[in-house]
């Protein structure tokens, strides 16, 4: 159906992915850093823009189609992951991204997540976690932290809230990672592995709401006090973080546990990260990790291979070809007993 | 067993008898094979050339308990040397093999009607399950009926005593017996049934034979048990020539689906989540896969519909696929569909509601849900087969509309079209029409919200399409360029563009016809799976002499343009329906024409009796009969 360019395709640039729609977001909201990354990966993937997809539900984040120069839709609240997974198991061709919220992926889609996780469908999946309802003007979100006082807790939200990732690991998903809007190169170097990870790519991103949950990251997210409070993953590593570099994080049993390096404490003695771990064993107790107890890990959590459905799906379509033959729509209506009336 | 004037002709010979109908029930415990009965029974009867119309019964139970009354089920074949179009008001012989199958179709049975009973299952505890105080085969309960007693279960044990299986298996086979005897009765050829047996049970040889052997016990049993003075013939009918094969609703769906793939030559997908009575569906299409079919087993109906929405907008057909209760968690989506034009389609077989309601009984009260069950006004296009054959054409027209007109269009059948079945002449590919799709692909011309003028389509621009990269979106769309827009007169200008492509649909549909005068007394109108009583009901009346027409609707939004002008040359209007009279408040309010309801939710389907005395009714005081 696409038309192969037969000259050397002109390379494209970061405005060729910016459409000709005004953003409409609040001033100083973190939509805009996710929104500006992302359109600046663009190029680098080196899949022409025709064949890229941009599927969200509602919330202020899934507006973020309409801001892509790519093909886009803008669905329902939700309900995203099975239009991707339509899209994405009938068109194995183009390349599909899912843009959610923490309401839209985690409450009403939650259900679809987990499946579209399980399955391993080959999109991209990313989480705005605002840990609130932006879009209908501020009431608690399932990521809300217990207590919150909102417009639809005035009195503090009385809900454990749920985590992403954890979630994410639960369902089996075969790429887990988290960033930070404000850290931009984080930002794009986090979307960058997910678009290259065969299979679901799950990335929460922790965006601020300035309008009605502002700062809702700031006691770690912080530009000043981020090293000590957060902790780079990174695959083949020992897990160290601090301004500093002189504290990390080693697992007693199963519990993580912070040290500081020195006194007889070496980087040796610290968990050493392996995204790659079949198990999400570790990769579990690493997104249980929460400000103040511990530094709020970031990066890729977990990615292994695993079929993914589309492929899958094709799979079947061919070994049945081969199998049976390409169906024969007269020979399969005569299928069974027929009879003739003369 | 009667002829149709309700005569029955002299033997032909000493011990054979000719008729030109016959109804039977094969029930018993959901264990016992009635359905396998039935249906080689069926294909028997449609392969020496009868015309056959069939519906099953299932219990809603996967496995009730062994001799209980819900753990029934039963397999009706009516066959004949004459066009039907029921599987018979009633059955003429009823074959029941425990007490709770007596039990429960008795009933059903009228007087005179002839009972095959396996006398072997009569105990004191299976009559307890069944709750008879008494045996029924001697308190005299049965005594206005033809009680032909048969120790079914021990004489097939007997038959297979040497076949190496144990007592079990040897009981499974009974059905066989009771078949054979059946076959007998009504001069069956076994071959049929000996060739399906070989096959099924291939890989059971011992199995194979046991079926085989007691199926030919039963036959022979007929023939010397002097049980019965005569037995029964029913000759050909008299079918239009071709080829045929006998096929369900269900069947037939999918097939019509697979077709509209075919001559679109664009892949199908088709998601779905399993219901019943839709779940054959996704189980017949997922055997497709040689023919590049994709069938997605998603977490809900939501999803099954979000899937549809995401292949159409990647250029495959959509399809979706439930019941009512499922179409209900879909309205949201398909609210989507109708807001981006995409041309999904929706197969809806509706079965008893509300709720969970009767998941195994057959109903019509979806239909209003699949007029307006969505926010916003919000129209879609309507189809409904008539018979399990025409399945597989509303399915390839259900299609054709869609993407014709880009607008997402529900395919409704029921339980009864579903899982009946009748015998199919099988069309040939070839004549099948071709069907076209134009993708968008100039970026000089392109516009996601320009129309087509004739049918005010909006273009299908598919990704992966260079220079068409653009945006839907379930946020009201600016006419032409399809940006969000909240301006109040383009609101209003898209919601009757929306309206007014479902309209012009009309002119792209053929006229609903008029079966019996183009004038009259009283039109019988009807649609779905309404269709077989209500026509035969009409042919009835009008060998009476009654002044009734019949009118069946395939087309339910829009209308066929013509239905205005038929409603208008009638005295009366009669709507039988299994709701409450949906098509009727329809057809009242669009017409303004003084319609009545006939109006049975039961369940079960009309019986043409019900039909004909409501057509006496209506018509008694207007016409003398000639
Ligand atoms: C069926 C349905 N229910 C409710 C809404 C209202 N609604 C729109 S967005 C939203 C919550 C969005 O929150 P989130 O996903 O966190 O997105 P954010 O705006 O924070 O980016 C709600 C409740 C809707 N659009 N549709
Ligand atoms: S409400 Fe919050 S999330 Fe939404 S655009 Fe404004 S700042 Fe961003
Ligand atoms: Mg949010």
């Amino acid at each position: 159906m696409t038309a192969q360019t037969i000259t050397e395709p002109v390379p494209l640039a970061r405005k060729d992915f910016v459409s000709d729609q005004e953003v409409r977001w609040c001033p100083g909201c973190g939509d805009y850093s996710i929104l500006a990354q992302t359109q600046k990966l663009m190029p680098d993937l080196g899949i022409p823009r025709e064949k890229i997809v941009f599927i969200s539900g509602i919330g202020c984040s899934s507006r973020l189609p309409y801001y892509m120069n790519t093909y886009g839709f803008h669905s329902i609240h939700g309900r995203a992951p099975t239009i991707a997974t339509g899209l994405k198991a009938s068109r194995p061709d183009l390349q599909v991204w899912v843009i959610t919220g923490d309401g839209d992926g985690l409450s009403i889609g939650g259900n679809h997540l987990l499946h579209i996780l399980r399955r391993n469908v080959d999109v991209v999946i990313v989480l705005f976690n605002n840990r609130i309802y932006g879009l209908t003007k501020g009431q608690y979100s399932p990521t809300s932290e217990m207590g919150k006082r909102t417009k639809s807790s005035p009195m503090g939200t009385i809900d454990h809230p749920v985590n992403p990732l954890s979630v994410a690991l639960g369902a089996e998903a075969s790429f887990v990672a988290r960033s930070l809007d404000i850290d931009v190169h984080h930002l794009l170097a986090t979307l960058d592995r997910a678009a290259h990870h065969k299979g679901t790519s799950f990335v929460e991103v922790y965006q601020n709401c300035n309008v009605f949950n502002d700062g809702a990251f700031m006691e770690f997210a912080d530009k000043d006090v981020r090293p000590d409070r957060t902790i780079t993953l990174e695959h083949g590593k020992p897990l160290v973080f601090g301004k500093d570099r002189n504290k990390g994080v080693r697992l007693n049993g199963t519990t993580p546990e912070v040290v500081d390096l020195g006194n007889g404490i070496s980087e040796s003695d610290l968990l050493v990260h392996d995204e790659t771990r079949e198990d999400s064993a570790v990769a579990y107790i690493l997104s249980r990790m929460q400000y103040p107890q511990y530094p709020v890990p970031m990066g890729v959590f977990r990615a292994v291979q695993r079929p993914t459905y589309d492929d899958l799906m094709e799979q079947q379509i061919r070994d049945a070809v081969s199998r049976e033959g390409e169906g024969d729509l007269e020979a399969l209506l005569n299928e069974g007993d027929t009879w003739t009336v003369e | 067993m009667t002829t149709k004037d309700g005569r029955v002709t002299p033997p032909i010979n000493g011990d054979t008898q000719e008729l030109d109908r016959v109804t039977i029930r094969f029930a018993g415990d959901s264990g016992d094979g009635s359905q396998v009965a039935g249906l080689q029974f069926t294909n028997t009867a449609a392969l020496i050339g009868n015309d056959i119309s069939t519906v099953p019964d299932f219990p809603a139970e996967i496995r009730a308990p062994a001799g209980s009354l819900p753990g029934v089920s039963s397999f009706q074949v009516s066959f004949s040397s004459y066009d039907i179009h029921t599987p018979g008001d009633a059955p003429d012989v009823l074959v029941a093999m425990n007490p709770a199958a007596l039990k429960t179709n008795l009933p059903d049975l009228p007087k005179g009607g002839t009972i095959i009973v396996n006398t072997d299952e009569f105990t004191d505890a299976n009559l307890r399950k069944a709750g008879y105080q008494a045996n029924p085969l001697e308190d005299g309960t049965l005594s206005a009926y033809r009680v032909i007693e048969v120790p079914i279960t021990s004489m097939n044990a007997r038959a297979l005593k040497d076949s190496g299986l144990n007592t079990k298996q040897i009981d499974r086979s009974k059905n066989f017996f009771a078949l054979g005897l059946m076959f007998w009765l009504y001069e069956r050829p076994l071959d049929p049934t000996l060739r399906w047996i070989e096959q099924k049970f291939s890989k059971n040889p011992a199995v194979a034979k046991a079926n085989a052997d007691t199926l030919k016990a039963g036959y022979h049993f007929g023939e010397t048990a002097e049980l019965f003075p005569v037995h029964y013939r029913v000759p050909k009918a008299d079918l239009a020539p071709g080829r045929y094969r006998s096929i369900t609703g269900n069947e037939a769906t999918a097939l019509g689906f697979l077709a509209a793939s075919r001559l679109t030559g664009r892949p199908l997908f088709y998601g779905s989540y399993p219901i019943t009575p839709a779940s054959d569906i996704l189980q017949e299409l997922a055997r497709f896969k040689n023919f590049g079919v994709k069938t997605f087993q998603a977490e809900d109906e939501i999803s099954a519909i979000g899937s549809a929405i995401g292949a159409a907008f990647g250029g495959c057909l959509g399809l979706t696929g439930t019941s009512g209760p499922g179409l209900a968690l879909k309205s949201e989506s398909l609210g989507l569909a109708v807001m981006v034009e995409l041309p999904i389609v929706v197969a809806m077989i509706q079965r008893s509601g509300p709720s969970t309601g009767m998941p195994t009984k057959t109903e019509q009260a979806d239909l209003l849900q699949a007029m307006f069950g969505r926010n916003g006004e919000c129209p879609v296009a309507i189809v409904a087969p008539a018979t399990p054959a025409e399945c597989f054409d509303i399915a390839i027209e259900a299609f054709r509309i869609a993407l014709r007109h880009m607008v997402p269009t529900i395919f409704v059948s029921d339980g009864y079209l579903g899982t009946s079945s009748e015998p199919w002449r099988l069309p040939s590919v070839a004549d099948l029409p071709t069907i076209r799709v134009d993708f968008a692909t100039d970026p000089s011309t392109f516009h996601p919200y320009s129309r087509d003028p004739e049918t005010l389509a909006r273009p299908w621009a598919v990704p992966g399409t260079p220079g068409l990269e653009h945006r839907i979106g379930g946020l009201e769309k600016a006419d032409v360029t399809g940006n969000v827009s909240y301006d109040a007169e383009n609101h209003d200008r898209m919601v009757r563009f929306r309206a007014e492509k479902v309209a012009r649909i009309a002119n792209d549909i053929p006229d609903v016809k008029l079966i019996g005068d183009e004038e009259g007394s009283l039109l019988v109108l009807g649609w779905g799976s309404t269709y077989g009583p209500a026509l035969s009901a009409v042919q009835r009346a009008r060998a009476r002499g009654l002044s009734v027409s019949h009118a069946h609707l395939r087309y339910l939004n829009p209308f066929p343009a013509n239905l205005g002008d038929v409603l208008s040359r009638f005295d009366r209007v009669l709507i039988p329906e299994m709701n409450l009279g949906q098509l009727l408040m329809l057809i009242r309010a669009r017409y303004l024409v003084d319609a009545a309801g006939l109006n049975q939710v039961t369940g079960r389907p009309f019986k043409i009796a019900q039909i004909e005395e409501k057509i006496n009714q209506l018509v008694r005081s207007k016409v003398t009969i000639g």
